[in-house]
Protein backbone atom coordinates (compact mmCIF):
# COMPACT_ATOMS: atom_id res chain seq x y z
CA UNK A 1 0.00 0.00 0.00
CA UNK A 2 3.00 2.53 1.09
CA UNK A 3 5.97 2.49 -1.28
CA UNK A 4 8.84 1.11 0.94
CA UNK A 5 10.81 3.75 0.52
CA UNK A 6 8.16 6.63 1.72
CA UNK A 7 8.87 7.88 5.24
CA UNK A 8 6.47 6.21 7.61
CA UNK A 9 3.25 7.89 7.76
CA UNK A 10 1.97 9.02 10.84
CA UNK A 11 -0.51 6.59 12.24
CA UNK A 12 -4.13 7.54 11.72
CA UNK A 13 -5.99 8.53 14.58
CA UNK A 14 -8.63 6.45 16.58
CA UNK A 15 -10.86 9.15 15.24
CA UNK A 16 -10.03 8.68 11.81
CA UNK A 17 -9.96 4.82 12.00
CA UNK A 18 -13.74 4.93 13.70
CA UNK A 19 -14.66 7.58 10.90
CA UNK A 20 -13.33 5.27 8.67
CA UNK A 21 -15.06 2.01 10.01
CA UNK A 22 -18.91 3.98 10.10
CA UNK A 23 -18.11 4.52 6.38
CA UNK A 24 -17.92 0.45 5.83
CA UNK A 25 -20.44 -0.31 8.44
CA UNK A 26 -22.82 2.33 7.54
CA UNK A 27 -22.84 1.55 3.99
CA UNK A 28 -24.00 -2.26 4.67
CA UNK A 29 -26.52 -1.58 7.12
CA UNK A 30 -28.40 1.26 5.31
CA UNK A 31 -28.27 -1.23 2.18
CA UNK A 32 -29.48 -4.25 4.52
CA UNK A 33 -32.38 -1.60 5.52
CA UNK A 34 -33.58 -1.35 2.13
CA UNK A 35 -33.23 -4.66 1.33
CA UNK A 36 -34.98 -5.45 3.91
CA UNK A 37 -38.03 -3.06 2.53
CA UNK A 38 -38.63 -5.86 -0.12
CA UNK A 39 -39.63 -8.47 2.36
CA UNK A 40 -43.40 -9.71 1.48
CA UNK A 41 -43.25 -7.41 -1.69
CA UNK A 42 -40.32 -8.88 -3.93
CA UNK A 43 -41.90 -10.49 -7.47
CA UNK A 44 -41.79 -13.81 -6.08
CA UNK A 45 -41.43 -16.14 -2.89
CA UNK A 46 -37.75 -16.98 -4.07
CA UNK A 47 -36.61 -13.15 -4.97
CA UNK A 48 -37.91 -12.31 -1.22
CA UNK A 49 -35.96 -14.88 0.48
CA UNK A 50 -32.72 -14.12 -1.78
CA UNK A 51 -32.94 -10.60 -1.27
CA UNK A 52 -33.36 -10.93 2.78
CA UNK A 53 -30.52 -13.23 2.30
CA UNK A 54 -28.29 -10.67 1.03
CA UNK A 55 -29.72 -8.15 3.83
CA UNK A 56 -28.79 -10.34 7.02
CA UNK A 57 -25.30 -11.02 5.96
CA UNK A 58 -24.91 -6.86 5.24
CA UNK A 59 -26.52 -6.20 8.56
CA UNK A 60 -23.98 -9.12 10.24
CA UNK A 61 -20.94 -6.95 8.35
CA UNK A 62 -22.29 -3.84 9.69
CA UNK A 63 -22.45 -5.14 13.38
CA UNK A 64 -19.34 -6.77 13.26
CA UNK A 65 -18.17 -3.06 12.08
CA UNK A 66 -19.99 -1.23 14.19
CA UNK A 67 -18.81 -3.00 17.17
CA UNK A 68 -15.50 -2.67 16.20
CA UNK A 69 -15.64 1.32 16.02
CA UNK A 70 -17.23 1.47 19.06
CA UNK A 71 -14.35 -0.43 20.74
CA UNK A 72 -12.14 1.85 19.33
CA UNK A 73 -13.63 4.92 20.05
CA UNK A 74 -13.95 3.98 24.17
CA UNK A 75 -17.15 6.01 24.93
CA UNK A 76 -19.26 3.36 25.40
CA UNK A 77 -20.89 3.22 22.22
CA UNK A 78 -22.00 -0.63 21.41
CA UNK A 79 -23.66 -1.14 17.94
CA UNK A 80 -27.05 -0.52 18.81
CA UNK A 81 -25.99 2.72 20.11
CA UNK A 82 -24.39 3.16 16.66
CA UNK A 83 -27.12 1.89 14.51
CA UNK A 84 -29.60 3.16 16.24
CA UNK A 85 -28.81 6.40 18.02
CA UNK A 86 -27.17 8.49 15.95
CA UNK A 87 -28.65 11.40 13.09
CA UNK A 88 -28.87 11.23 9.66
CA UNK A 89 -26.09 13.71 9.45
CA UNK A 90 -23.66 11.16 11.17
CA UNK A 91 -24.01 8.41 9.20
CA UNK A 92 -21.20 7.69 6.56
CA UNK A 93 -22.94 5.46 4.21
CA UNK A 94 -22.06 5.99 0.43
CA UNK A 95 -25.23 7.85 -1.04
CA UNK A 96 -26.03 5.28 -3.73
CA UNK A 97 -27.39 2.62 -0.53
CA UNK A 98 -29.46 5.21 0.43
CA UNK A 99 -31.47 5.04 -3.19
CA UNK A 100 -35.17 4.12 -2.95
CA UNK A 101 -35.89 0.23 -3.90
CA UNK A 102 -38.02 1.95 -6.96
CA UNK A 103 -38.54 -1.11 -8.89
CA UNK A 104 -36.68 -4.64 -9.47
CA UNK A 105 -34.67 -3.62 -11.76
CA UNK A 106 -33.63 -0.08 -9.40
CA UNK A 107 -32.84 -2.65 -6.78
CA UNK A 108 -30.90 -4.47 -9.05
CA UNK A 109 -28.60 -1.97 -10.19
CA UNK A 110 -27.81 -0.23 -6.77
CA UNK A 111 -27.14 -3.91 -5.91
CA UNK A 112 -25.18 -4.92 -8.33
CA UNK A 113 -22.85 -1.58 -8.04
CA UNK A 114 -22.43 -2.02 -4.08
CA UNK A 115 -21.73 -5.19 -4.50
CA UNK A 116 -18.59 -5.03 -7.29
CA UNK A 117 -17.48 -2.32 -5.28
CA UNK A 118 -17.80 -3.89 -1.75
CA UNK A 119 -16.40 -6.89 -3.39
CA UNK A 120 -12.96 -4.92 -4.50
CA UNK A 121 -12.91 -3.07 -1.33
CA UNK A 122 -13.19 -6.59 1.28
CA UNK A 123 -10.94 -8.32 -1.37
CA UNK A 124 -8.30 -5.19 -0.12
CA UNK A 125 -9.12 -5.19 3.53
CA UNK A 126 -8.50 -8.81 3.77
CA UNK A 127 -4.69 -7.55 3.76
CA UNK A 128 -5.15 -4.49 6.19
CA UNK A 129 -2.09 -4.63 8.70
CA UNK A 130 -5.59 -3.92 11.34
CA UNK A 131 -5.70 -7.53 11.80
CA UNK A 132 -9.65 -7.33 13.24
CA UNK A 133 -10.48 -5.47 9.82
CA UNK A 134 -8.68 -8.01 8.01
CA UNK A 135 -10.72 -10.79 10.11
CA UNK A 136 -14.24 -8.81 9.32
CA UNK A 137 -13.74 -8.52 5.36
CA UNK A 138 -12.38 -11.68 5.22
CA UNK A 139 -15.46 -13.13 6.28
CA UNK A 140 -17.37 -10.37 4.08
CA UNK A 141 -15.71 -11.14 0.89
CA UNK A 142 -17.30 -14.86 0.77
CA UNK A 143 -20.69 -13.12 1.30
CA UNK A 144 -20.19 -10.65 -1.17
CA UNK A 145 -19.16 -12.77 -4.02
CA UNK A 146 -22.74 -14.77 -3.58
CA UNK A 147 -24.37 -11.34 -3.27
CA UNK A 148 -22.52 -9.78 -6.59
CA UNK A 149 -23.27 -13.32 -8.59
CA UNK A 150 -27.21 -12.81 -7.44
CA UNK A 151 -27.50 -9.25 -8.38
CA UNK A 152 -24.84 -10.02 -11.87
CA UNK A 153 -27.19 -12.59 -13.01
CA UNK A 154 -30.38 -10.52 -12.73
CA UNK A 155 -28.66 -7.61 -14.28
CA UNK A 156 -28.01 -9.87 -17.40
CA UNK A 157 -31.91 -11.09 -17.02
CA UNK A 158 -33.34 -8.00 -17.63
CA UNK A 159 -30.55 -5.88 -19.43
CA UNK A 160 -30.31 -8.75 -22.24
CA UNK A 161 -34.18 -9.71 -21.87
CA UNK A 162 -37.04 -7.78 -23.26
CA UNK A 163 -37.20 -4.58 -24.81
CA UNK A 164 -39.08 -3.50 -21.91
CA UNK A 165 -36.78 -4.89 -19.35
CA UNK A 166 -33.68 -3.12 -21.03
CA UNK A 167 -35.18 -0.11 -21.45
CA UNK A 168 -35.96 -0.22 -17.88
CA UNK A 169 -32.64 -1.25 -16.37
CA UNK A 170 -30.82 0.87 -18.59
CA UNK A 171 -32.72 3.76 -17.02
CA UNK A 172 -32.24 2.68 -13.77
CA UNK A 173 -28.78 2.50 -14.48
CA UNK A 174 -28.67 5.85 -15.47
CA UNK A 175 -30.30 7.09 -13.04
CA UNK A 176 -27.63 5.85 -10.47
CA UNK A 177 -25.02 5.97 -12.12
CA UNK A 178 -24.18 9.59 -10.87
CA UNK A 179 -23.86 8.49 -7.50
CA UNK A 180 -21.23 5.58 -8.08
CA UNK A 181 -18.54 8.68 -8.34
CA UNK A 182 -18.40 9.20 -4.56
CA UNK A 183 -17.24 5.26 -4.07
CA UNK A 184 -14.26 5.44 -5.38
CA UNK A 185 -13.33 9.10 -5.10
CA UNK A 186 -10.87 8.97 -2.45
CA UNK A 187 -10.65 11.74 0.24
CA UNK A 188 -7.95 13.15 2.58
CA UNK A 189 -9.37 10.32 5.30
CA UNK A 190 -9.42 7.49 2.46
CA UNK A 191 -6.12 8.67 1.43
CA UNK A 192 -4.60 8.46 5.16
CA UNK A 193 -5.88 5.10 5.61
CA UNK A 194 -4.59 3.82 2.68
CA UNK A 195 -0.92 5.59 3.26
CA UNK A 196 -1.02 3.52 6.40
CA UNK A 197 -1.95 0.18 5.27
CA UNK A 198 -5.45 -0.14 6.81
CA UNK A 199 -7.55 1.30 4.36
CA UNK A 200 -7.85 0.16 0.89
CA UNK A 201 -6.54 2.20 -2.04
CA UNK A 202 -9.52 3.59 -3.80
CA UNK A 203 -7.74 3.94 -7.21
CA UNK A 204 -6.51 0.52 -7.29
CA UNK A 205 -10.31 -0.03 -6.32
CA UNK A 206 -11.73 2.15 -9.21
CA UNK A 207 -9.78 0.39 -11.70
CA UNK A 208 -11.15 -3.20 -11.15
CA UNK A 209 -14.53 -2.06 -10.26
CA UNK A 210 -14.75 -0.61 -13.51
CA UNK A 211 -13.46 -3.34 -15.15
CA UNK A 212 -15.65 -5.61 -13.75
CA UNK A 213 -18.55 -3.60 -14.02
CA UNK A 214 -18.02 -3.32 -17.97
CA UNK A 215 -17.79 -6.64 -18.03
CA UNK A 216 -21.00 -7.44 -16.44
CA UNK A 217 -22.77 -4.75 -18.03
CA UNK A 218 -21.50 -5.65 -21.88
CA UNK A 219 -23.14 -9.43 -21.45
CA UNK A 220 -26.56 -7.01 -19.70
CA UNK A 221 -25.98 -5.25 -23.12
CA UNK A 222 -26.25 -2.34 -21.24
CA UNK A 223 -24.19 0.71 -21.70
CA UNK A 224 -22.26 2.85 -18.89
CA UNK A 225 -23.29 6.35 -18.65
CA UNK A 226 -20.70 9.49 -18.31
CA UNK A 227 -19.33 10.81 -15.39
CA UNK A 228 -21.31 13.69 -14.34
CA UNK A 229 -21.60 16.49 -12.28
CA UNK A 230 -21.99 14.76 -8.40
CA UNK A 231 -22.96 16.74 -5.04
CA UNK A 232 -23.38 13.71 -2.38
CA UNK A 233 -20.65 12.79 -0.15
CA UNK A 234 -22.57 10.37 1.99
CA UNK A 235 -19.24 9.47 3.72
CA UNK A 236 -18.79 12.80 4.94
CA UNK A 237 -21.98 13.04 5.88
CA UNK A 238 -23.84 15.06 3.15
CA UNK A 239 -26.68 12.78 2.35
CA UNK A 240 -29.34 12.64 -0.41
CA UNK A 241 -33.19 13.61 1.19
CA UNK A 242 -34.11 9.95 1.18
CA UNK A 243 -31.37 8.76 4.40
CA UNK A 244 -33.82 10.67 6.89
CA UNK A 245 -37.24 8.66 6.09
CA UNK A 246 -35.06 5.75 5.98
CA UNK A 247 -33.47 6.43 9.32
CA UNK A 248 -36.95 7.27 11.08
CA UNK A 249 -38.58 3.72 10.31
CA UNK A 250 -35.04 1.51 11.44
CA UNK A 251 -34.68 3.97 14.42
CA UNK A 252 -38.51 4.62 15.60
CA UNK A 253 -38.68 1.68 18.00
CA UNK A 254 -35.52 1.52 19.83
CA UNK A 255 -36.03 5.83 20.32
CA UNK A 256 -39.11 5.31 21.19
CA UNK A 257 -38.58 2.45 23.73
CA UNK A 258 -35.24 2.96 24.84
CA UNK A 259 -33.64 -0.06 25.94
CA UNK A 260 -36.66 -2.27 24.62
CA UNK A 261 -35.79 -5.78 24.90
CA UNK A 262 -37.49 -9.00 23.06
CA UNK B 1 -44.45 -8.45 -11.47
CA UNK B 2 -47.51 -11.08 -10.90
CA UNK B 3 -47.05 -13.14 -14.15
CA UNK B 4 -44.53 -14.74 -12.74
CA UNK B 5 -46.38 -18.40 -13.83
CA UNK B 6 -44.36 -19.07 -16.43
CA UNK B 7 -41.89 -19.81 -14.31
CA UNK B 8 -41.28 -23.77 -14.27
CA UNK B 9 -41.26 -25.67 -11.05
CA UNK B 10 -38.23 -27.44 -10.09
CA UNK B 11 -37.17 -30.14 -7.82
CA UNK B 12 -34.12 -29.62 -5.65
CA UNK B 13 -32.04 -32.21 -4.01
CA UNK B 14 -29.65 -31.85 -1.03
CA UNK B 15 -26.56 -33.14 0.01
CA UNK B 16 -26.02 -32.94 3.39
CA UNK B 17 -22.48 -34.06 3.83
CA UNK B 18 -19.36 -35.45 1.75
CA UNK B 19 -20.78 -39.30 1.67
CA UNK B 20 -24.22 -39.20 1.51
CA UNK B 21 -27.06 -39.16 -1.21
CA UNK B 22 -28.80 -36.21 -2.59
CA UNK B 23 -32.18 -36.15 -0.80
CA UNK B 24 -35.42 -34.50 -2.00
CA UNK B 25 -36.26 -31.12 -0.20
CA UNK B 26 -38.77 -29.83 -2.16
CA UNK B 27 -39.52 -27.55 -4.96
CA UNK B 28 -39.38 -23.94 -6.23
CA UNK B 29 -39.97 -21.79 -9.68
CA UNK B 30 -36.96 -20.58 -11.45
CA UNK B 31 -36.81 -19.21 -15.00
CA UNK B 32 -34.00 -21.57 -15.77
CA UNK B 33 -31.75 -24.04 -13.98
CA UNK B 34 -28.88 -21.02 -13.31
CA UNK B 35 -31.65 -19.23 -11.37
CA UNK B 36 -32.98 -22.68 -9.97
CA UNK B 37 -29.55 -23.11 -8.14
CA UNK B 38 -29.36 -19.40 -6.66
CA UNK B 39 -33.10 -20.05 -5.44
CA UNK B 40 -32.24 -23.46 -3.87
CA UNK B 41 -29.04 -21.94 -2.34
CA UNK B 42 -31.08 -18.97 -1.02
CA UNK B 43 -34.34 -20.95 0.00
CA UNK B 44 -32.92 -24.21 1.12
CA UNK B 45 -29.58 -23.95 2.43
CA UNK B 46 -29.73 -21.07 5.06
CA UNK B 47 -29.23 -22.88 7.82
CA UNK B 48 -26.46 -25.25 6.31
CA UNK B 49 -28.44 -27.78 5.04
CA UNK B 50 -25.79 -29.06 2.58
CA UNK B 51 -22.70 -29.24 0.88
CA UNK B 52 -24.10 -29.44 -2.79
CA UNK B 53 -27.29 -29.50 -4.39
CA UNK B 54 -29.10 -30.88 -7.24
CA UNK B 55 -31.79 -29.50 -9.32
CA UNK B 56 -34.07 -30.74 -12.41
CA UNK B 57 -37.02 -29.52 -13.70
CA UNK B 58 -40.04 -31.43 -12.12
CA UNK B 59 -41.13 -32.24 -15.70
CA UNK B 60 -38.42 -34.43 -16.33
CA UNK B 61 -39.12 -36.39 -13.53
CA UNK B 62 -40.85 -40.00 -14.60
CA UNK B 63 -43.69 -40.84 -12.07
CA UNK B 64 -45.08 -43.76 -11.82
CA UNK B 65 -49.27 -43.71 -11.38
CA UNK B 66 -51.07 -43.62 -7.74
CA UNK B 67 -53.53 -45.18 -9.57
CA UNK B 68 -51.15 -48.15 -10.70
CA UNK B 69 -49.96 -48.39 -7.03
CA UNK B 70 -51.68 -51.95 -6.53
CA UNK B 71 -50.30 -53.53 -9.28
CA UNK B 72 -46.58 -52.24 -8.51
CA UNK B 73 -46.23 -53.05 -4.85
CA UNK B 74 -49.05 -55.23 -3.67
CA UNK B 75 -47.06 -58.13 -5.08
CA UNK B 76 -44.11 -57.69 -3.10
CA UNK B 77 -46.29 -57.57 0.16
CA UNK B 78 -46.55 -61.29 0.94
CA UNK B 79 -42.35 -61.79 0.13
CA UNK B 80 -41.22 -61.68 2.89
CA UNK B 81 -38.68 -64.35 1.94
CA UNK B 82 -36.70 -61.38 0.02
CA UNK B 83 -35.57 -59.95 3.36
CA UNK B 84 -32.41 -61.47 4.31
CA UNK B 85 -33.30 -62.17 7.40
CA UNK B 86 -33.38 -66.45 7.07
CA UNK B 87 -29.35 -66.59 7.12
CA UNK B 88 -27.61 -68.24 9.78
CA UNK B 89 -24.65 -66.18 10.06
CA UNK B 90 -21.64 -67.42 11.21
CA UNK B 91 -19.95 -66.67 14.89
CA UNK B 92 -16.72 -66.20 12.66
CA UNK B 93 -18.45 -63.49 10.24
CA UNK B 94 -17.67 -59.91 11.75
CA UNK B 95 -18.74 -57.72 8.56
CA UNK B 96 -21.80 -58.51 6.46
Amino acid sequence: MSAAAAPAPAAPSATTRVEYLLRLADTSLVLAQRLGEWVGHAPAIEEDLGLANTALDLLGQSRMLLSYAGTLEGAGRDEDALAFLRSEHEFRNATLAEQPNGDFGDTVVRQFLIDAYQLEVFERLAASSDTRLAEIAAKSVKETRYHLRYSSSWLIRLGDGTPESHARVQASLDRLWPYTRELCDPDELDRAMADAGIGADLHAVRESWLKRVDGTLAEATLRRPADGPYRWYGKQGRHSEHLGHLLAVMQHLPRSNPGAQW
Amino acid sequence: MTERNDWPLYEVFIRARGGLDHRHVGSLHAADATMAIEHARDVYTRRQEGVSLWVVRSSDIIASDPTDSDALFEPARDKVYRHPTFYDIPKEVETL
